[in-house]
């Protein structure tokens, strides 16, 4: 693993199936009665949340608290950047308290990668969602519970067709999905009104099409992606019902998928908008194990980045290899 | 792997390497070990056998089948990982976990029987007996080690052990297994690199 995560993009395929293989051993964690591990005992985990969040955070604050880190929850709200402190103050006053990593969430894309990599902290930076650029944890995730879904559990998602539906202009989910779900050998198929595709989505790893009725048939995993309001600043498409109409799963639409296939959302859902409640809360969706899911996947990231010594965090990913084998 | 060995030892250096157990031994000191596990605690009621991966798997699978001829009824096997509960994960880059499987009875209340492939340090056991004591609470934990090499660097010691191996800090010993390595072997020889590789 590399000393931080930043874009699913920086996962290579062993990187990649070491995060989900750790995080099935995690997941077994959760059925014991005492769901602790002792391994990063000593280590300090900062949330720094400058964008309001409950399940990711909660998720990270968790899966540091089960591998017996100390948490640090900083939110902006209340704190010195609503005096107007600026990132590098906030990240040098994180390094003199000696956080050895740093979760953050943002809104300006690119605020992780600034962090990581302009020498203000020593520690480890976990890309926790950075505006609509990437949330490399959330695809982890999502691979996670493909995988336990359409693949037994392990391996990798060769061949397994995916179709991310909606609004993935402003989705940092789609990107990183895109980029993770390319490297495990999945088919991804962007779907959504071409106003809520992003310029240059043609030199994404993957396909992009407008007609949604026509892919579900074909779908393993149908991935509903919520319409981001809050992020919209134009009309992208004339009225809410239209956009249901012609891009919202409802039961009728579902029902075309073939009969393993799952339903997957980020969440927060937008129920009636772009996923109907039925939908939601069917047999197919998946929408709650992800947020469990969650919990694994990031206990596996933050014990590849921590649980080793400071030196590995140095090397480069070409190294993972050798440390993922077993030592004789 | 499990064994303290493989911390301060590199890769053994095939051409010093010379064999101390072949398969027959290997299968004698097994059975032993099954009927030592048994007259120790008067039958298999309550007994499980978790061997330490990797190498500690396989041996927990064979002594539990031996076991089970013996008293004609089966012995629960599984495996404990014992990678996150290491004391010198810090030494090293993180490593990958290994399956920690517990049969459906669980620990508690039982005779948990440890296996692993060879005793040293001590520090293996002592990180699987703090695993152990988050999945439960045995009655009473034993070890059972195929190799027992010396140099213990905690006060640990073995219940069962296949052979008493008098070794120097310089040489390496490695147990290959059917199950992983296609031979049953116990390799004692000079490891690979001799100090350089030294943790």
């Amino acid at each position: 693993m590399r000393r931080h995560l930043v874009s699913a993009g920086d996962l290579s395929y062993d990187d990649a199936l070491l995060v989900l293989d750790t995080a099935t051993e995690m997941a077994a964690l959760g059925q014991r009665e005492i769901k602790k591990l002792p391994t990063l005992r000593g280590r300090t985990v900062v949330n720094l949340f400058f964008e309001d969040s409950t399940r990711t955070r909660i998720s990270f604050e968790a899966a540091a608290k089960r591998l017996s880190a100390d948490v640090i929850n900083f939110s902006a709200k209340g704190s010195s950047v609503s005096k107007g402190e600026s990132l590098k103050d906030t990240a040098l006053t994180l390094e003199a308290m000696g956080a050895d990593a740093v979760v953050i969430r943002h809104s300006a894309s690119g605020a992780p990668h600034r962090l990581a990599y302009s020498g203000w902290i020593g520690g480890s930076v976990v890309n926790a969602g950075d505006g609509t650029h990437e949330h490399p944890t959330q695809a982890l995730l999502d691979a996670f519970t493909m995988r336990r879904h359409l693949c037994a559990g392990s391996g990798d998602l060769a061949g397994r067709r995916v179709t991310i539906v909606g609004d993935v202009l402003h989705s940092r989910v789609a990107r990183s999905n895109v980029l993770l779900l390319h490297t495990l050998g999945a088919e991804v198929t962007l779907v959504g009104p071409p106003t809520l595709l992003p310029v240059g989505v043609d030199a994404w790893p993957c396909a992009v099409s407008y007609d949604l009725d026509g892919l579900l048939p074909k779908s393993d995993v149908v991935m509903m992606l919520r319409v981001q309001r809050e992020r919209m600043n134009a009309a992208f498409f004339p009225s809410a019902n239209e956009y249901t109409r012609r891009y919202g799963l409802d039961l009728e639409r579902a029902s075309a998928l073939p009969d393993h296939a799952i339903v997957m959302h980020p969440g927060p859902m937008n129920r009636g908008m772009e996923i109907a409640a039925e939908v939601a809360d069917g047999v197919r969706s998946t929408i709650v194990e992800q947020v469990a899911n969650g919990v694994s996947v990031r206990m596996a990231v933050l014990y590849l980045l921590l649980g080793g010594s400071r030196l590995s965090l140095e090397a480069d990913s070409a190294s993972a290899g050798d440390a993922a084998e077993p030592d004789r | 792997m499990a064994s303290p060995a493989d911390l301060r030892g590199g890769s053994l250096d095939p051409s010093t390497a010379r064999p101390v157990l072949d398969g027959a031994d290997i299968h004698r000191a097994l059975t032993r070990i099954a009927h030592e596990v048994l007259e120790r605690n008067k039958g298999a009621d309550d007994l499980v056998v978790l061997g330490i991966p990797t190498r500690g798997v396989p041996l927990a699978r064979r002594l539990a089948g031996r076991m089970a001829e013996v008293e004609g009824r089966p012995v629960p096997a599984g495996s404990l990982d014992i990678t996150m509960y290491r004391d010198d994960l810090r030494l090293r880059p993180a490593r990958a976990l290994e399956r920690t499987e517990v049969p459906p009875g669980g620990v508690d209340d039982r005779v948990v029987v440890l296996v692993d492939d060879v005793l040293f340090s001590g520090r293996t056991v002592r990180a699987a007996l703090d695993a152990l004591g988050d999945l439960g609470r045995p009655r009473a934990v034993q070890l059972a080690v195929l190799v027992d090499r010396g140099h213990r660097e905690l006060p640990i010691r073995a219940d069962f052990v296949g052979k008493n191996l008098p070794t120097s800090l310089r040489e390496t010993v490695r147990v290959l297994l059917d199950e992983a390595d296609g031979r049953d072997a116990v390799l004692l020889g000079s490891e690979h690199g001799g100090e350089a590789v030294r943790a």
